[in-house]
Order: structure tokens, then C-alpha cells, then sequence
């Protein structure tokens, strides 16, 4: 469904009003109104032909509030008024019910009135106004460049895109309106084998917070890309698969992405340390009482959370309980210095001011602590990933992301990619297959010897980072250049399965 | 708010079409969560949510496609069947047509959406009180989620059928840590009426494990025999089904992949003669009996929805009994369409016993309660990694003496099937990774030969 721009998103006039007066009166320390509308389309292609499209407007309201300590939280699909005051009733009984279980009395981070802000990611053309056909027509033209090529067995290749109209109102007087702007476009091809073996590739270009210009090569030179990719891949599918054992590696920004969001953004969530995702996502090595002393990585650990990056997915103006965005440190040459808050974090450790770092992922979701885009500082000055490589005797070059897992505190982890590449006496040597890095996260980072000049820096990011119950996926970028990190422990997938 | 009854959205959706080839589904929603964590609630809530999905099937140029429109709320029905069928005009054939279902409404559309009730998480917030107070008197704080979701699901044609399904879902997930967090537990019970959770008996079994836990043994990586309680082997066997696409394995991408375009239906992947299916009938899971999709794939297609399902045998006395397709794309192989199900069992037919009896019959192994951030490692072998979490325990000589390290594992489900030494009785089970997609499932516990533990994790 192509949604023009006819269709405005609009709050009915007084709405807000009304509902924050009623919680008001009734005696909420806060309360938090957000209506939003949330535009995703979803299309697919497998081997040229339209495979999915799905096209979804979700729309509706959330009402949380805090009374007597304790947190209720309320949301429905309509938007009008009748509802909103309904809201009110049922998270205040929301909150009654659960305060027969509370323990522990809420308090909020004190967070100024922002007044009325407006604001909307930069784009220039909102996906949601490209019709189908139009859609389909480019990736249906990716597809064919990249299975006309020699050795080339299937194409899958697809976009997500979302637009997310948002309207946040509080009692502290904040009224923000925002738009936020995102798309993923991917291929992924797929080469056969003698005897039943097989290799995929999929493209490197990363989620941005950009419109439909993304895709016609505004940010990122997807004609390259794509013309590279089937040499790449039957080389892949040609190469000898890895002598497991201890490697330096110099990893590209496209795979460096992922081990910072798992092993630093998520450990980096003071509501994990202090054991609040205890029963799901889980808790984080990084304890409160490391605050300032742990030695996280190398000095050339350098970390920030940030709202504020241009294209960056978690950036937005007013973040979902109100706060400012901001940008902040969280490992400073090499030592942790700060945590990702969320207001109620923020009040119960003493630590001042929010930093922002709640969101919902739908109306109907209430806010919880989500990541900040979390990412690596380049080294001014610092090396190509060319000079990386050239420091290196025997390793490996790893580009793009595919499998990821770690442990319930950060600790594990173990990452796969797209690419791997022998580096042998400071040159790229072909490339291998069957590789995985599995490391403790501490180690890792210790092992750090360089990061890369600004010129190797990169924003790289997922749609769908996962936490909390019921489940909630939040957009979230990572920046970072190239790095070298030394004796990395390397698997090889196959010896793995026992095969 | 407000809105139109359900039924009369689908047929609204329905006349806005003309009369033309259409479905239009309604999925009514009701949900109501209590979150907890260090002996305290922490996030609570509610939501009313309406989805309403137009499906616009319509003829272009050397075939016929369908267009789809989702939103939610008081939608504009004229709005989205004009949305999907210019999207269906706009677009090339689809590989998934085939036919709408027909049929004629049953009895039980006419009847309203299932309503939540707030009054059934009483119980269990009193017996979270207790526990809680128990926890704080003990040195250990709990965390975890209490959910129940009623969702009532309206399905029309513009060939005639007419279908509803009232699908509640609950559960109740507690994990307990000791205060310096060097021990901890999970257990979690699934169950479609929340008032029958008894977090008192979860609260008990969690305590008996911190108690196997206060002898802590360190072990390498490594390959143990283990068991599996079923909690464990739902992840796993989620992910085996999740990964049987018919078109995939035809195309040589898969663990279930034959050479020259063929699959391995038929194959024998164990000596052990499992069966793993769904079925909607299945005491106790019961599920949808008719299939409802809001966006096509290679392996489901919006042109299926509303068409019948029954028994999906998906492994058959230890052979790969069918993989999944939709019906346009079963035709097309030739194959027999056989309709996913929203539950999943694993059966050894005639097999006796508990987690319990396993380990008593374990002379040394690990038992393995929870397993966690299960990915895709390699899909030739089907290869996954994850990790062991919050309760990892030796066996020796048939008994639990301690609690062991975590571990990273690196494993296929399809060879595990193959490794298997003993199967229990399969009972009710909830997976800890996606025991929130897949809340309906029955497994057994199983005792398993050289599980692959990759490395150790220092979590604790």
C-alpha cells in the first residue's frame, strides 16, 4: 500500500491534553503519551520473481504512567479521544495490579520540558511514497545483473523500509513531533558445488537512516557492489577451508559492527548490570561497581553512545521518555567510563540525567531501555585498512556479518562473515571458507593493537536488534573504522559440526 | 474506542471488492504482561490490538497476482482493497498462485472476540509476592514475565468461507540468581489459562537447583554425553523445522538438500524412531485448524489462507517425513502440501520416563536445562551455536553433583537425532529462546552422545 502524502499524520487537536490532565489528577508522579504511526513494506525477490510483498501501517497509542511508585502502562489502536481516556483507567488498574507484586518504588530522572520540538530524519524521498512496481523493478534489475554472471545459481534480494511517524507528549510539557526514515535493501546470491557444496554472498551495503535515494546510490555505490559480488562469491566456493587455530585479524567495518553491538552496546545497558534483563536478555559483565576502573579493551578502545549521528538508526531528537538525545562516553582509552540509562536506571543509581536510551518499537509497547547507535572512534590520522593488513604475517580479513551469538553476561562470543581473506606476510592471499571468531569479550578488546583512520570508518547497523518481554526489536546503528586485533582463536564450521 | 465488529469488517473488506477475488482477515488481540526483576515488578502492561490484512488477488499479464495491505485499528476498507489490488495490477505473476479456498461459513464465526482478564494474573502476582519474600529472606532475587494473550482471528473469502479461532496463550517464566550471581536457575511453565500457573512449584524447583549448585565443578570444552530436559530440545527441534523449506533444499541449500535438484524425503536421520509434527488436534497445544498468512514466502503463501490443517508429520519413524511448502510450490515438486501447524511434538512412541529418570541413568554427563542465542552457522550441516544459561549440572553415577561451567555449543539438531542414546515422555514444554514464538509444544527429554561444546563461557 503506497501511502501519499495526502495521508498526513495527524493527532486530534486537545488529545494530549486532555489524557496528561486526567493522569494528572490522578495523581501520577509522570505520565508519557505517545501516538505514532509506523509504516513497514516488505519486498522480496528470489530469483527474479516477486516472492513477498508486504506492506503494513501500524497505528495506535500508549499511555504510561507512574502513581504511587509503581509503573502502569495502557495502549490501544485507536486514536481517539474516548480512548485516550480510557487509557488513563486502565494503566492506573495496570499499575494497582501489579502493586501487589512491588517491592521497589519508581522513581524518574528529572528531565526538563522541551516545549514543542519538530523533527525528521534527513531523506529526500520517503520510501513509503515508492509504488510496488517501482520497487520490484530495481531489485528485479540487481537481480538479473548478479545471476547473468558466470557461476551464479540464485538471487535473493529485497528491501525493508519504515517510516515512523511519532507524537510524544508529558507532564513535564514536552510535545514532540518526529519522523524517522529507514531502509535495508540486500542480495544475497548463492553458488553451487560439485557433491552437494554450496556458498552464499550477500551484499555489505549496511540499514541507513536514509529514504529511497539510498537505493539508487546516495550513500553507498551499489553498482560496484553488485558487480563485484559473483567474482567474490565463486572464488569463495573455489577457496580451501580454514586451518582452525590462533590468527590476527584485521576486521572491515561491514563484520566490526556486529561484535560492538554484542559485546559492547547490550553490555554496555546499566539495566543489564544491574540484573533487570536478568530473565531474558541477561546481565552484563560490566558490573555497576566497574564503573570507571574496568579495563574493557586496549587504549585504543574508544566508545561513545550516541542520538545524534547523521543517518544513524537510533538518532532522534526527543528519545521515548521525553530526554534529549545526546552523545556520551562510554569507554575512554580503554576503560569503562559510562552506561546506556533509561530514566528509572538513572534515578536508582544516582547518576544524574538520562541519557536518553528508552524506546517502544510499536505504540503498543511500553518504553524500555534500548541502545544508543554505539560505536568505535577512528584514530585521527590513523591507518588505511591497506596498512592494517600490511602489519599482519599470517591472518585473516574479515568483511560483512552473518552469524552472531553470545553469552547471557557478553562474555562468549562467536561471529561468522561474507568474506574471509588469508593475509600472509602483509598481502591478502584468497580467500578461505568455513570461519568463525570466538573470543571472550575482554580479551578481544584487549588484543586491540589499532583501530583505522577516519577514512576506513563506516556506520553499520541492524533493523532488528531484540530484548525485552514481550519482545521488542528496536533500529540501531555502529560506526567504527577498520581494526587489528591480535590471536583471535579461529574455528573451522565444518570440524565443528564433526563432519 | 470503538470498533466494528470483526465479522462485519471482513465482509465490508469482502464487498469492497466487488465480489472480485479477495480474503480479508481480522486478528483481534488482548494482552496483558507483568514483568519482574530483582524481587520487584518493573514493567507492566496492556494493549487492545486489531490487524486487519487485505489480500487482492487479481489477473495481469500471463498469470494472476495477489496484493496485500495490513493496518491496524479502525481501517479504511475501501482504502486497503484499493491499496492491494493496485499493488496486484502493478505486479508480475506470483509463483504462489493458486486458487482461493472455498467453502461457507462456519457456526462459530458469528461469535465475539475472546476478552482478556486482568483478574487472572492475581494469583500469580500473590504467589510472586511470596516468592519474592521468600527470595529476599534466602539471599536470591528472582526475575522474570508473566503474559497471557486471547486472540481471536476472523478469516473471509470472497469464495465463501468463513473461519474464526480463539487461540489463548500464556505463560510464566522465573529465573533465580543468588545474590552474588555465581549461582542461578530457570524454569518457566506454558499455558493457555494463566490462573493454572503455580509459581509456587517453578519457585521450589528453581530453589532445588541453586541447592545442586552450591558445589561448583569446572570442566573443559569438549564433547559430553548430556541430557536434555524437554525445555531444550523444543529449541532445537524449532530450529529443524524452521529450516525445512521444500524450495531451499530443491535448490541446494540446504542440510536437507539431494544432488541434482533433489531433497532427502525419505532419508533416515536417526535409528530412533521419532516422530516430529504439529498437530492442531494435539491435546493440550491445541491450535488453529486453518492457516492464516499476512505475507507470502517461499514456503507460505497468502493464496493458502483459510485452507485446512491437519497432522504435519515432519520426521516419521526417524525418517524426513515432509518439508514445507506452500500449495502452489508443492505442485509444482510434485510433493504432497502439507500445511504448517502453530505446535510442534516430538514423540518416541511408547517411551516412558522424565528428565529425572535420564539422569538417574546417566553414569557421567551434563544436564543441560536452559539453552540460549541459538543461531545459524552453517546450513549444510545445519550446524548451530549457542550457549548453556542459568543451570548447567554434572552427573555422576545417576545423580546431580554440582554445577558445571557454561558453555558455548556448536551443534546440527539433525545429527543430534542421530546421536540419540534415550528418549523420555514427551510433556508440555517451553523453549527459553523461542519459546515466545513457539509458545505450543511437547517434547521429550533426551539423553544424547558427544554433545559438541565449542568453548567455555565465563558467565555466570
Amino acid at each position: 500500500m503506497t501511502v501519499t502524502p495526502a495521508h498526513p499524520f495527524e493527532v486530534p487537536p486537545g488529545l494530549s491534553d486532555a489524557v496528561l490532565e486526567r493522569a494528572r489528577r490522578a495523581g501520577c508522579e509522570h505520565a508519557e503519551l505517545r501516538v505514532e504511526r509506523i509504516r513497514s513494506q516488505a519486498v522480496a525477490l528470489r530469483d527474479g520473481e516477486l516472492e513477498t510483498a508486504a506492506d503494513d501501517v501500524e497505528s495506535g497509542m500508549g499511555l504510561r504512567v507512574v502513581r504511587d511508585g509503581a509503573i502502569g502502562f495502557s495502549a490501544t489502536v485507536g486514536r481517539d479521544q474516548a480512548g485516550a481516556a480510557a487509557l488513563v483507567d486502565e494503566a492506573l488498574e495496570m499499575a494497582s495490579v501489579a502493586a501487589r507484586a512491588t517491592r521497589a518504588r519508581v522513581e524518574l530522572a528529572e528531565e526538563p520540558g522541551h516545549g514543542e520540538v519538530e523533527w525528521q530524519s534527513p531523506f529526500r524521498r520517503d520510501p513509503a511514497t515508492v509504488v510496488l512496481a517501482d520497487k520490484v523493478s530495481l531489485l528485479a534489475d540487481w537481480s538479473a545483473r548478479v545471476a547473468a554472471a558466470p557461476g551464479i545459481d540464485h538471487v535473493s534480494a529485497s528491501v525493508l523500509a519504515v517510516t515512523e511517524d511519532k507524537f510524544l507528549a508529558d507532564l513535564a510539557g514536552t510535545v514532540a513531533r518526529q519522523r524517522r526514515v529507514r531502509v535495508h535493501p540486500r542480495l544475497e546470491a548463492v553458488a553451487l558445488g560439485e557433491g552437494g557444496d554450496f556458498e552464499t554472498m550477500r551484499t555489505l551495503g549496511p540499514p541507513a537512516g536514509r529514504g529511497w535515494e539510498y537505493l539508487e546510490g546516495d550513500g553507498w555505490d551499489w553498482d560496484a557492489e553488485l558487480a563485484a559480488l559473483p567474482g567474490l562469491l565463486t572464488d569463495k566456493l573455489a577457496a580451501p577451508s580454514v586451518v582452525a587455530g590462533r590468527f590476527d585479524l584485521v576486521i572491515a567495518p561491514t563484520n566490526l559492527w556486529l561484535t560492538i553491538h554484542e559485546s559492547i552496546g547490550h553490555a554496555t545497558e546499566l539495566d543489564r548490570a544491574l540484573g533487570y534483563e536478568a530473565a531474558y536478555a541477561g546481565t552484563s559483565f560490566a558490573t555497576f561497581d566497574q564503573l570507571g576502573s574496568l579495563h574493557y579493551g586496549s587504549p585504543a578502545l574508544n566508545i561513545t553512545g550516541d542520538r545524534t549521528v547523521e543517518h544513524g538508526l537510533a538518532t532522534v531528537a526527543i528519545y521515548d521518555e521525553g530526554v534529549e538525545g545526546q552523545r556520551f562516553d562510554l569507554v575512554r582509552g580503554g576503560t569503562l567510563v559510562g552506561y546506556q540509562l533509561d530514566r528509572a536506571i538513572a534515578s536508582a543509581t544516582g547518576l544524574g540525567r538520562s541519557n536518553g536510551c528508552a524506546f517502544a518499537d510499536s505504540p503498543l509497547h511500553i518504553p524500555i531501555q534500548r541502545m544508543a547507535n554505539v560505536s568505535l572512534a577512528a584514530a585521527p590520522g590513523g591507518p588505511s585498512t591497506d596498512e592494517l593488513i600490511g602489519r599482519v604475517s599470517d591472518g585473516i580479513f574479515i568483511e560483512g556479518d552473518k552469524s552472531w551469538s553470545i553469552d547471557m553476561q557478553r562474555y562468549n562470543f562467536q561471529f561468522t562473515g561474507q568474506r574471509f581473506f588469508a593475509i600472509k606476510d602483509g598481502e591478502l592471499a584468497g580467500q578461505l571458507r568455513d570461519v568463525a571468531y570466538q573470543a571472550t569479550t575482554t580479551d578481544f578488546w584487549g588484543a586491540l593493537e589499532a583501530v583505522g583512520g577516519e577514512a576506513t570508518y563506516l556506520l553499520g547497523g541492524a533493523f532488528n536488534c531484540g530484548k525485552g518481554q514481550p519482545g521488542q526489536v528496536a533500529p540501531v546503528s555502529h560506526g567504527c573504522p577498520s581494526a587489528l586485533v591480535r590471536g583471535v582463536r579461529v574455528l573451522n564450521t565444518r570440524e565443528e559440526s564433526g563432519r | 474506542m470503538s470498533l466494528p465488529r470483526p465479522q462485519d469488517v471482513v465482509e465490508r473488506g469482502l464487498a469492497a471488492a466487488g465480489g472480485e477475488p479477495c480474503v480479508v482477515i481480522v486478528d483481534e488481540s488482548h494482552e496483558a504482561e507483568v514483568r519482574f526483576a530483582n524481587n520487584t515488578t518493573t514493567t507492566n502492561g496492556r494493549r487492545r490490538d486489531r490487524r486487519v490484512v487485505v489480500v487482492r488477488v487479481c489477473e495481469v499479464d500471463g498469470g494472476v497476482a495477489a496484493g496485500v495491505a495490513s493496518a491496524s485499528g479502525d481501517v479504511d476498507l475501501d482504502e486497503m482493497v484499493a491499496a492491494a489490488e493496485a499493488d496486484a495490477r502493478s505486479s508480475p505473476p506470483s509463483p504462489d498462485a493458486f486458487p482461493l479456498v472455498a467453502g461457507s461459513a462456519e457456526a462459530a464465526f458469528d461469535e465475539p472476540p475472546g476478552e482478556g482478564d486482568l483478574g487472572a494474573f492475581a494469583p500469580v502476582l500473590d504467589g510472586l509476592a511470596e516468592a519474592f519474600d521468600r527470595a529476599a529472606g534466602s539471599d536470591q532475587v528472582l526475575s522474570g514475565f508473566a503474559e497471557h494473550q486471547m486472540d481471536t482471528t476472523y478469516l473471509g473469502t470472497s469464495t465463501g468461507l468463513r473461519r474464526r479461532h480463539l487461540q489463548p496463550t500464556g505463560a510464566v517464566q522465573l529465573v533465580a540468581r543468588s545474590t552474588d550471581g555465581a549461582r542461578s536457575a530457570w524454569a518457566a511453565d506454558a499455558t493457555a489459562d494463566l490462573s493454572h500457573a503455580d509459581v509456587a512449584t517453578l519457585d521450589a524447583r528453581l530453589a532445588s537447583r541453586l541447592e545442586w549448585a552450591r558445589r561448583s565443578v569446572s570442566l573443559d570444552e569438549g564433547r559430553y554425553e548430556v541430557v536434555l530436559p524437554p525445555d531444550s530440545v523444543a529449541d532445537l527441534m524449532v530450529d529443524l523445522v524452521n529450516y525445512s523449506g521444500g524450495q531451499d533444499a530443491e535448490e541446494g541449500r540446504t542440510v536437507f538438500s539431494a544432488e541434482g535438484g533433489k531433497t532427502r524425503v525419505g532419508d533416515r536421520l536417526s535409528e530412533v524412531p521419532f516422530s516430529l509434527y504439529g498437530d492442531p488436534a494435539e491435546p493440550g497445544i491445541e491450535c488453529a485448524p486453518f492457516l492464516v498468512v499476512g505475507a507470502s514466502s517461499s514456503e507460505a503463501s497468502v493464496f493458502d489462507n483459510g485452507v485446512d490443517v491437519g497432522r504435519a508429520a515432519w520426521v516419521e519413524d526417524g525418517r524426513l517425513a515432509n518439508l514445507r511448502y506452500h500449495r502452489a510450490g508443492a505442485a509444482r515438486s510434485k510433493v504432497r502440501f502439507v500445511a504448517p501447524v502453530d505446535n510442534l511434538v516430538l514423540e518416541l512412541d511408547g517411551a516412558v520416563g522424565s528428565t529425572e529418570d535420564l539422569v538417574a541413568h546417566t553414569e557421567r554427563g551434563l544436564l543441560l536445562t536452559c539453552l540460549w542465542y541459538i543461531r545459524e552457522v552453517d546450513p549444510k550441516t545445519l550446524l548451530l551455536t549457542g550457549l548453556t544459561r542459568d543451570g548447567v549440572y554434572l552427573v555422576e553415577g545417576g545423580e546431580v553433583v554440582g554445577a558445571v561451567n557454561n558453555f558455548r555449543f556448536n551443534e546440527s539438531p539433525v545429527d543430534l537425532l542421530a546421536r540419540t542414546l534415550e528418549a523420555g515422555a514427551s510433556v508440555r514444554a517451553l523453549g527459553r529462546e523461542f519459546g515466545e514464538w513457539v509458545n505450543r509444544s511437547r517434547m521429550p527429554p533426551l539423553r544424547v552422545a558427544d554433545f559438541n561444546m565449542s568453548s567455555i563461557s565465563a558467565a555466570s
